[in-house]
């Protein structure tokens, strides 16, 4: 295996390549991305780092690809896999060998039917030069519109509001975080915004985006409407699977791969936001995961099943956010839980853990100021890693250390 | 090099296997006590991010930072592994009469 090329130069393609000299893997590396920076950090285009701008977060400096004896390759989309000549082609007409192959192509944000795709006032926030844009049109007084009460949608509008932009957040379904997120959580989040002055409408039907020049305005069915000077879609993320696709690889809501995230070529793997993989924590369900840790997790471990290591996936899926001073995480997958048992702490945060039929945990979602929930959600983590059945009562209990029943 | 004793806290404040935030003179320092009942400090912000690492879980000789679980030894400092690159800094300890004190230089 003399060369390994993956596709994709963010967080879970630049992970996996240097999981992989971590791992003292000796051949060549080589790391494609199609944005011109070196790969950088995306949690915080929605958070800080908007409001900071230039230059984004790099994951590592140069000169630790260099250490490293990684080439990367920015600004260069990959427009084909040949898998019979084992070599990716690029937009710039080079053809690069691979002995195995990576695809951490990641995902793109999906658009509103209808609108204009990045125009002028209508964006969509993905990347660093996004994040720019979007934080040029911000400042006191301006007028922001978000379509989408996501996580996105969420930390932009925290983010606007601390830039003094004017923020209405519009939401099609009945309540924000409506994926992923128990109710309770959601209205602490929402009613958070609201004290900021962020107006959250849900439960509307968009009819129509527009845009010029003097400004945009989203209408609804009911014929009312609100114009803004900058409108920020943010409605979910499609997987980027067009090269897995024409390349005649298994695609199914994501590039298909299995635990070890191998695809249909068995040369050929997949990680991150990209693919969909089946979670045997969770009766072989396939998933498909859009989130940081995933894709470093992911990426470490596809670097170490690129060299044989034949290692299943083992991680819960774990997600955060961070909005004004709280932040919310989640560990699990809270579907399929019968029991939910509710676990205060300190300075308004609070944990809801998810059981299912058989009394096991299955998700833990918590919210409050700071780190005030990490610790807990961490146990959490473990304990849905171990399949354990807690006692309710201990749950419930913010006396009862969660590390006893770890331990238990 | 001058060092300069400083107390943290009562031996039993900190319970096994756990840490505590320390602030001192404008610097803030984590303060572990190992489950085989030894105690250690370290600067007190993961040094990926500016966050309070004593927010973090304590497992075995390792503190986790609470936020992007980069992880640390914490009685060496060794960063170990994504998304931390960068060592902590240590402080020496000492436990005398009941209270435990570290070693600011």
């Amino acid at each position: 295996m003399s060369h390994i090329v993956i596709v994709g130069a963010g967080e879970c393609g630049a992970r996996a390549a240097f999981a992989l000299r971590e791992k003292r893997f000796e051949g060549g590396i080589t790391l494609i991305g199609a944005e011109p920076h070196l790969p950088y950090e995306r949690p915080p285009l929605s958070k800080d780092g908007l409001a900071g701008a230039e230059p984004p977060k790099y994951i590592a400096g140069p000169e630790r690809y260099e250490e490293a004896r990684i080439t990367v390759l920015t600004g260069v989309p990959v427009e084909a896999i040949d898998r019979r000549q084992r070599a990716v082609r690029l937009a710039d007409g080079r053809a690069i060998h691979y002995g195995r192959l990576l695809l951490a192509t990641g995902a793109r944000p999906r658009a509103l039917p209808g609108a204009p795709e990045n125009s002028g006032r209508i964006r969509m926030l993905r990347t660093h030069a996004d994040a720019l844009a979007i934080r040029r049109a911000l400042a006191p007084g301006r007028k922001l519109v978000i379509i989408g009460g996501g996580f996105i949608g969420l930390e932009l509008a925290a983010t606007a509001r601390k830039l003094g932009a004017e923020v209405v957040l519009i939401e099609g379904l009945p309540r924000v975080l409506s994926r992923g997120v128990p109710e309770e959580i959601a209205d602490v989040v929402a009613e958070r915004h609201r004290q900021e002055g962020v107006e959250i409408v849900c439960g509307v039907r968009i009819a129509a985006v527009e845009a010029d020049d003097d400004g945009a305005r989203v209408l609804f069915a009911d014929g009312t409407g609100r114009l803004a000077d900058l409108i920020v879609v943010g409605i979910g993320a499609i997987p980027n699977t067009g090269l897995a696709e024409a390349a005649g690889i298994l695609v199914e809501n994501g590039i298909a791969v299995d635990e070890r995230l191998r695809t249909s070529d068995p040369d050929i793997y997949a990680a991150g936001d990209c693919c969909s993989f089946p979670l045997s924590l969770y009766q072989g369900r396939r998933v498909r995961l859009e989130a940081w840790r995933n894709a470093q997790d992911q990426g470490t471990l596809a670097a170490a099943n690129l060299m044989g290591a034949n290692e299943p996936v083992a991680s819960v899926p774990w997600f955060w956010s961070d909005q004004y001073e709280l932040t919310l995480q989640i560990a699990g997958l809270a579907d399929g839980a019968v029991t939910t048992v509710r676990r205060d702490l300190t300075d308004g945060a609070f944990i809801l853990f998810h059981l299912d039929g058989e009394g096991r945990l299955i998700a833990a979602s918590g919210i409050g100021p700071g780190n005030a929930v990490a610790r807990d959600i961490r146990l959490a983590e473990m304990l849905i890693a171990a399949g354990s059945r807690p006692d309710p009562a201990a749950l419930s209990s913010p006396e009862s250390k969660l590390k006893k029943l770890l331990a238990a | 090099m001058s060092s300069n004793w400083v107390e943290v806290c009562a031996a039993d404040d900190i319970d096994e296997e756990d840490v505590i935030r320390f602030d001192h003179d404008g610097r803030t320092f984590a303060v572990y006590r190992s489950p085989d009942d030894e105690y250690f400090a370290t600067d007190g912000l993961c040094t990926h991010e500016h966050i309070h690492l004593a927010d973090g879980l304590v497992m075995d000789d390792i503190i986790e930072c609470p936020k992007h679980n980069g992880r640390f030894n914490y009685k060496t400092g060794q960063a170990k592994g994504a998304p931390v690159c960068v060592n902590l800094r240590t402080y020496p300890v000492k436990v005398e009469a009941g209270s435990v004190f570290i070693a600011i230089s």
